[in-house]
């Protein structure tokens, strides 16, 4: 029990002390899930998952590898539909509106809905022109001096600014991995969503970079609605406020990140938070 | 018949010596209860390598020095006087009458009863020298099976002696092919500059008449300027590229990101199904179909495009390296990996959108690479431009007429009788020196761009 109590207290810290963990309870549903499915071929990956995710606050998922909480993540901004043979099943609402409808542009969800993954991935650009992609090909920008304050915002909000500010049009491949992943965030931040969703985002990192990025997304929080895949059980500790725990291809439960952490009602929660299985 | 008969023996001697070394392997396991050192196989294979070294070392001193042992011999066996007859050419055509009647061929004429008697000692002389080589091959290969078994015990280090004769083995073949590559190099060096001795290279470099007089010898060669054949290579190169690039690369990018996989798996192999036909076809296909319909469809604009031109053979040539582009950028393109896809896709940009601006920008030093290895093979391309290319050394910048490129012109220099003592069949040696120092140069500058290209992910 002590170890639960240590990472509790953890996460008390990191929410500060001019904010109060129930705040997030009220907070409005921005995401609903109902009785999702994937099926990628044969094989069913996900069976029925049914979530709220709150606004303006971090969810995190968690569970043992291949237990579908990436799965589920990329169903959000419809990734799976890049896979071939991936078919998604059930219903996703993003501020009630169906994500899945026919008629909707994916283009636009993804724009509202940004992405950073496992691995940092720069497109061989310039760091400038890395951020500026996304506005780009969305026309945010009108002009030059537009695209360079939504970069230089973009950077500054990614915490990534000062650090590269006097070489901006050097390769985004040549930063460090840290830096490279913080790059990703400012691209896709860049496009103004409203949602991020983050796929282990610090899996490739060093401990310095993943504190860095957690601190990061702490503070983003205050803007965007955030929902992380991880794997470290002390890093959803840390960042999130809201928890679910994931395991083959179910949702076994879900909460307040502190109740999951200290109380779980489901043994197979409690198992995996105690090390039991993963 | 000899050559089967070896070959047999020294089958025999190397399945018995293995087993022979299997089996007295077999046996160290069984009666000492020592760990041996070697697996059976290593036992009975260095039993073989012993017996096979030595035999074939016997039968390679024959092979070198048998044909002239015999050649003295059969000299030996004609009368004084004939041998005084005879001058260096004579007496080439009479040993080769005299082995022709010791092999039972049969010659033509009349036979001198010397040449009977010669033929008939040099007959019992080859069956006595094969059967001593083939007994001696055999003795050797014994004393080293025998040598072999002696040695073969539990303390006995087979199996490193057997992995390095097989390093030596796989060592001499990769020799082969580079000791080939230098011979061939060398040979053409050589010759070419044998050919620079008739010619001034600067005449030839920048010369811009191409008219070798074939029938002049080395007194009046004509002239060999090199400008109207590397014009006319370029130009239907360029012709080549302009029609393979785009079709090629358009193909590619269909076949990595738009096709569904059904589709791929049928359409990639019927492209490389094009890149089998031999070329010679595709020469046909310039000649009866692409060269009049090109004449015609230029009748029907007002120009006069002859059948056989630059045009005809650059665009034959292109679909045929059509499939070496989508290929080679197929490959390239499905080497950038997923996760960059997944980036430009989670920002919201189209599946166009990310091949034109993240796709390509990253895959570009492997697509150039591609297009480079192309063009080399484009300019030692032969067949297709010596059906199509209307074969006229000519300089000019029409590809409407007809040209000629080197790889043509060096058919044409060195087909008919060549004895290559004259700068008219010599020629060919330094246009085929020109074309592989340019091929290399290419090969080198490809692999040079997509070996960066590998280390950008790495």
């Amino acid at each position: 029990m002590d170890m639960l109590a240590g990472k509790v207290k953890v996460t008390s810290q990191t929410l500060g002390s001019n904010m109060n963990p129930t705040d997030f309870v009220d907070r409005p549903i921005r995401l609903t899930a109902r009785d999702v499915t994937v099926h990628y071929g044969p094989k069913q990956a996900l069976h029925g998952i049914s979530i709220d995710i709150p606004d303006r606050a971090v969810t995190s998922f968690i569970g043992p590898s291949g237990c579908g909480k990436s799965t589920f993540l990329r169903c959000i901004n419809r990734m799976n539909d890049t896979i071939e043979g991936a078919k998604v099943g059930g219903r996703i609402e993003l501020d009630g509106q169906d994500i899945y409808a026919p008629d909707l542009d994916v283009v636009e969800l993804r724009a509202r809905i940004g992405m950073v993954f496992q691995k940092p991935n720069p497109f061989p650009k310039s760091i400038y022109e890395n951020v500026a992609y996304g506005p780009k090909i969305h026309g945010i920008a009108r002009n030059k001096a537009d695209m360079d304050e939504i970069v230089i915002s973009s950077l500054r909000k990614a915490g990534l600014f000062e650090e590269v500010k006097d070489r901006l049009n050097e390769p985004g491949t040549g930063l460090s991995g840290g830096q490279q992943q913080r790059l990703c965030i400012a691209r896709a931040i860049a496009v103004g969503p409203e949602v991020i969703l983050m796929d282990e985002p610090c899996s490739a990192l060093d401990p310095i970079a993943t504190a860095i990025i957690e601190e990061l997304i702490d503070e983003l929080r205050e803007n965007y609605t955030i929902v992380i895949v991880t794997h470290s059980m002390q890093q959803a500790a840390r960042v999130s406020q809201k928890t679910a725990f994931f395991h083959l291809g179910n949702l076994i439960e879900h909460g307040d990140t502190e109740d999951i952490f200290t109380n779980p009602v489901n043994k197979q929660t409690q198992d995996y938070i105690m090390g039991r299985i993963g | 018949m000899n050559a089967l008969i070896i070959a047999a023996v020294l089958l025999v001697l190397l399945g018995v010596s293995y087993q022979s070394g299997f089996a007295k392997s077999r046996g160290l396991v069984t009666a000492d209860g020592v760990k041996v050192h070697s697996r059976p196989q290593y036992h009975g294979s260095y039993s073989a390598l012993w017996t096979m070294i030595p035999a074939l070392a016997v039968l390679l001193l024959w092979f070198w020095f048998g044909a002239g042992i015999t050649r003295s011999y059969t000299v030996g066996l004609l009368p004084q006087d004939v041998l005084l007859s005879l001058d260096q050419t004579g007496l080439n055509a009479t040993l080769t009458r005299i082995n022709a009647l010791a092999t039972g061929y049969g010659v033509a004429g009349e036979v001198a009863p010397y040449e009977q008697s010669a033929g008939e000692a040099l007959r019992s002389f080859n069956f006595l020298t094969f059967a001593g080589t083939l007994v001696l091959a055999v003795l050797a290969g014994g004393a080293g099976f025998v040598y072999a078994r002696n040695r073969i015990s539990a303390r006995l280090r087979a199996r490193n002696s057997v992995e390095r004769v097989i390093g030596l083995l796989l060592l001499a073949c990769s020799a082969v092919a580079i000791l080939t590559t230098v011979g061939i190099v060398a040979s053409l060096v050589t010759e070419a500059f044998k050919f620079f001795t008739f010619i001034n290279p600067i005449d030839f470099f920048f010369g811009t008449v191409w008219a070798p007089n074939n029938a002049g010898g080395a007194a009046n060669p004509g002239k060999y300027g090199l400008l109207p054949l590397l014009a006319g290579t370029l130009m239907i190169t360029a012709i080549a590229m302009l029609v393979a690039v785009p079709v090629g690369l358009m193909a590619a990018i269909y076949l990595s990101q738009y096709a569904p996989r059904q589709f791929r798996a049928v359409a990639k192999p019927f492209i490389e199904i094009l890149a089998g036909i031999p070329t010679i076809v595709f020469g046909f296909f310039a000649l009866v179909t692409v060269g009049p319909f090109l004449r015609d469809f230029g009748a029907l604009l007002g120009l006069s495009v002859n059948a056989t031109s630059a045009l005809t053979a650059g665009v034959v040539m292109g679909i045929m390296i059509i499939p070496f582009v989508s290929s080679l950028s197929d490959d390239i393109l499905n080497q950038v990996p997923r996760t960059l896809r997944d980036g430009a896709y989670g920002l919201g940009a189209t599946q166009s959108e990310t091949i034109r601006n993240v796709l390509l920008p990253a895959a570009l030093p492997g697509i150039v690479g591609a297009f480079l290895l192309a063009v080399s093979r484009a300019i030692g391309e032969t067949m297709i431009v010596v059906l199509a290319s209307g074969n006229s050394p000519v300089l000019r910048g029409n590809p409407l007429e007809p040209v000629s490129t080197i790889t043509v012109s060096i058919v044409n220099q060195l087909t008919g009788d060549t004895d290559f003592t004259g700068p008219q069949s010599l020629v060919g040696f330094a246009l085929g020196l020109t074309l592989f120092v340019v091929t290399l140069c290419l090969n080198i500058f490809a692999l040079y761009i997509v070996r960066r290209f590998r280390e950008q992910y790495e």
